[in-house]
């Protein structure tokens, strides 16, 4: 299903604002991670605002599709999404990481009703994404599992273990979303613990492979339905994106994968947010006058 | 017969009554006599390979999506290598997944220290929302399994690989969270699990015969464990001993003591493996070796006893 240009800016503007409500949340706590949030904002606002089929008012519906947030670190980003599309207040957002929140520093299923799974320790959430493909193909259920990944992840071997078993039983409803973003909290990935040639480990193991640009909407919309298509193995789209997109001082420092901002880092990181949200509602504005 | 062979015909009668009821192994479906219900639901057995930490993940995506996993390794493996995935994934979640440990204890086959498991209780009664069961013989363990598929949220169970004596009956209770008297007395009580129940007789027998009238306990429910019955041996018998095919530190004999300080203190001798790994061997070898016969039972008992008239030394370790 080809998308318009509008579609494509206005999701843009939704991923503007689920960034502007990271750095609320984080600087509002004082902990918290912000490189993987911003960079996969538009990653999140395209899952919930255009790829995924759900039901904010009715998060168990048996038929919806599933999401798991195996690198549990950035929850932030989809407590901003689900905020956003309707799950629970955004006032609530606030109560991030502080106590007696539903909103805890790494996801758990049972707090909060469309939290899929329990995350944080890397590797847990690919295979639970594995179990719930196996379940649905059992029952013949047509719902998809799309999993969030980070690149450091990838360190794990369990996460392997997962992914051989979804190439070997070649799980066409598993699509995997991998925040590669070259960092992880020691540095860089490549450095720490090299990760490449990654696309052509995930061949090897019978995986479908595509690599896109994790901050284009369009590419993000075309790789799922892509996804989709595929018939014969599980898809892995390997989003390349800036860790810390959106704030300057933020971009590509692997410093910012673990940490809050400070009340006056983050104002600046909010004006220059602003700014960005702003050129995008002129972009709308011309494009509906065009119209 | 052995304790995982009632394993085996649960997870058949389970398959066959809901189909919901889905068998992961990892790679030892002989072993954890699973082989035959793979061979029966092809399609709701699931080879995971030998890779734990993703079959106990894969079991908690299951669950949530309705299935009743049961997670078949040996107790070394699963829960012992897979840790924290049982912990997160499925403890945390709240997943009802089931966990098969199979070749608990030294009575392995000559496998050697690496697998015999004798650390699997303590490392699973300490998670939050778990079920432990340690069956005695094949007959309830074959409960167990029942019991544990009936229970909504994670359980672990543990059997052994060696024939053991089958000495209840499918008459005998078993319920999660009770304990039951095998045999009545009033100088000192053992409370058993898994394959130390039937020594934990047969001590009795023996003391029987010097005088003594011991209390047998068959505790196959390690958590939730039956207070009442355990705080009734120390008031009833005042002294105690627990056994067990498990390390001294952190299984049944610390789960007791820690029913019996917070509630009514009493003398307990603690029968297990003192601290150290096992290794090859016969079975007989084995327990003989490391503490865990009739004999060894028998001396405790009338230690606890002694101590409970006041004679005891103050001594470095239990």
């Amino acid at each position: 299903m080809a998308i318009s240009d509008l579609e494509v800016l206005e999701l843009e503007a939704i991923a503007n604002t689920l960034r502007q409500d990271i750095i609320r949340m984080l600087v509002s706590v004082g902990s918290g991670h912000a490189g993987g949030p911003l960079g996969m904002a538009e990653v999140f606002a395209a899952l919930y605002f255009h790829v995924m089929k759900h039901d904010p008012k009715n998060p168990f519906w048996d038929e919806r599709d599933r999401l798991i947030l195996s690198n549990g670190h950035i929850c932030a980003v989809r407590y901003a999404a689900m905020a956003r599309s309707g799950y629970f207040p955004v006032e609530e957002l606030l109560t991030y990481r502080k106590i007696n929140s539903r909103l805890q520093g790494h996801p758990h299923n049972l707090s909060l009703p469309g939290l899929e799974n329990t995350g944080g320790p890397l590797g847990q959430g690919l295979s639970q994404a594995v179990g719930r493909c196996i379940a649905g193909r059992l029952d013949g259920k047509k719902y998809r599992v799309f999993c969030s990944m980070s690149d450091g992840e990838h360190d794990e071997g369990q996460t392997w273990e997962a992914l051989m078993v979804a190439g070997n039983r070649k799980l066409r409803n598993l699509t995997t979303l991998m925040d590669r973003n070259n960092i992880q909290i020691d540095g860089h990935t490549e450095d720490i613990f090299p990760l490449e040639p990654l696309k052509e480990k995930y061949d090897a193991i019978k995986w479908h492979v595509i690599e896109i640009d994790g901050h284009n909407v369009r590419q993000i919309i075309e790789a799922c339905d892509e996804a989709k298509a595929i018939y014969e193995k599980p898809t892995a789209i390997i989003c390349h994106t800036i860790p810390g997109k959106g704030v300057d001082y933020m971009e590509n420092n692997y410093e910012w994968h673990g940490k809050a901002p400070t009340k006056e880092q983050g104002d600046i990181a909010l004006e220059q947010l602003k700014a960005e949200g702003e050129r995008i509602q002129k972009e709308i504005a011309k494009l509906k006058e065009v119209a | 017969m052995a304790t995982r062979d009632g394993y085996g015909e649960a997870v058949i009668e389970l398959g066959e009554a809901d189909p919901n009821v889905v068998v992961l192994s990892g790679d030892l479906t002989e072993s954890t006599r699973t082989l035959k219900f793979s061979k029966k639901f092809p399609e709701r057995y699931i080879e995971s390979g030998v890779a734990e930490q993703n079959m106990a993940g894969m079991a908690a995506g299951l669950a949530f999506e309705g299935k009743i996993p049961f997670v078949s390794s040996f107790a070394v493996f699963s829960p012992g290598r897979n840790w924290d995935q049982i912990r997160v994934s499925i403890c945390y979640s709240k997943a009802n997944v089931k966990i098969a440990g199979s070749h608990t204890g030294l009575i392995t086959g000559g496998d050697g220290a690496t697998h015999q498991a004798l650390e699997d209780i303590a490392m699973t009664r300490c998670l939050p929302n778990m079920v432990v069961l340690a069956p005695c013989d094949s007959i309830e363990t074959k409960k167990a399994t029942i019991a544990a598929a009936k229970h909504q949220g994670p359980v672990y169970i543990r059997f052994a690989r060696e024939k053991t004596p089958v000495f209840t009956t499918e008459e005998t209770p078993f319920n999660i969270g009770k304990a039951l008297v095998l045999r009545d007395g009033e100088d000192a009580s053992i409370i058993a699990c898994g394959t130390m129940v039937y020594p934990a007789l047969q001590a009795s027998e023996e003391l029987s015969k010097e005088g003594y009238s011991v209390r047998v306990v068959d505790n196959p429910s390690i958590k939730p464990i039956d207070v009442d019955t355990i705080v009734a041996c120390a008031r009833d018998t005042g002294a105690i001993v627990t056994a067990e095919e498990h390390q001294i530190y952190g299984g049944l004999g610390g789960a007791v003591a820690e029913v019996l300080t917070t509630n009514l203190p009493a003398p307990q001798e603690i029968v297990g493996v003192m601290d150290t790994f096992g290794e090859s061997g016969e079975s007989d070898e084995l327990w003989q070796k490391y503490g865990l016969t009739v004999e060894h039972i028998v001396r405790a008992v009338k230690k606890a006893i002694e101590r409970k008239a006041g004679g005891f030394e103050v001594r470095k370790v239990v």
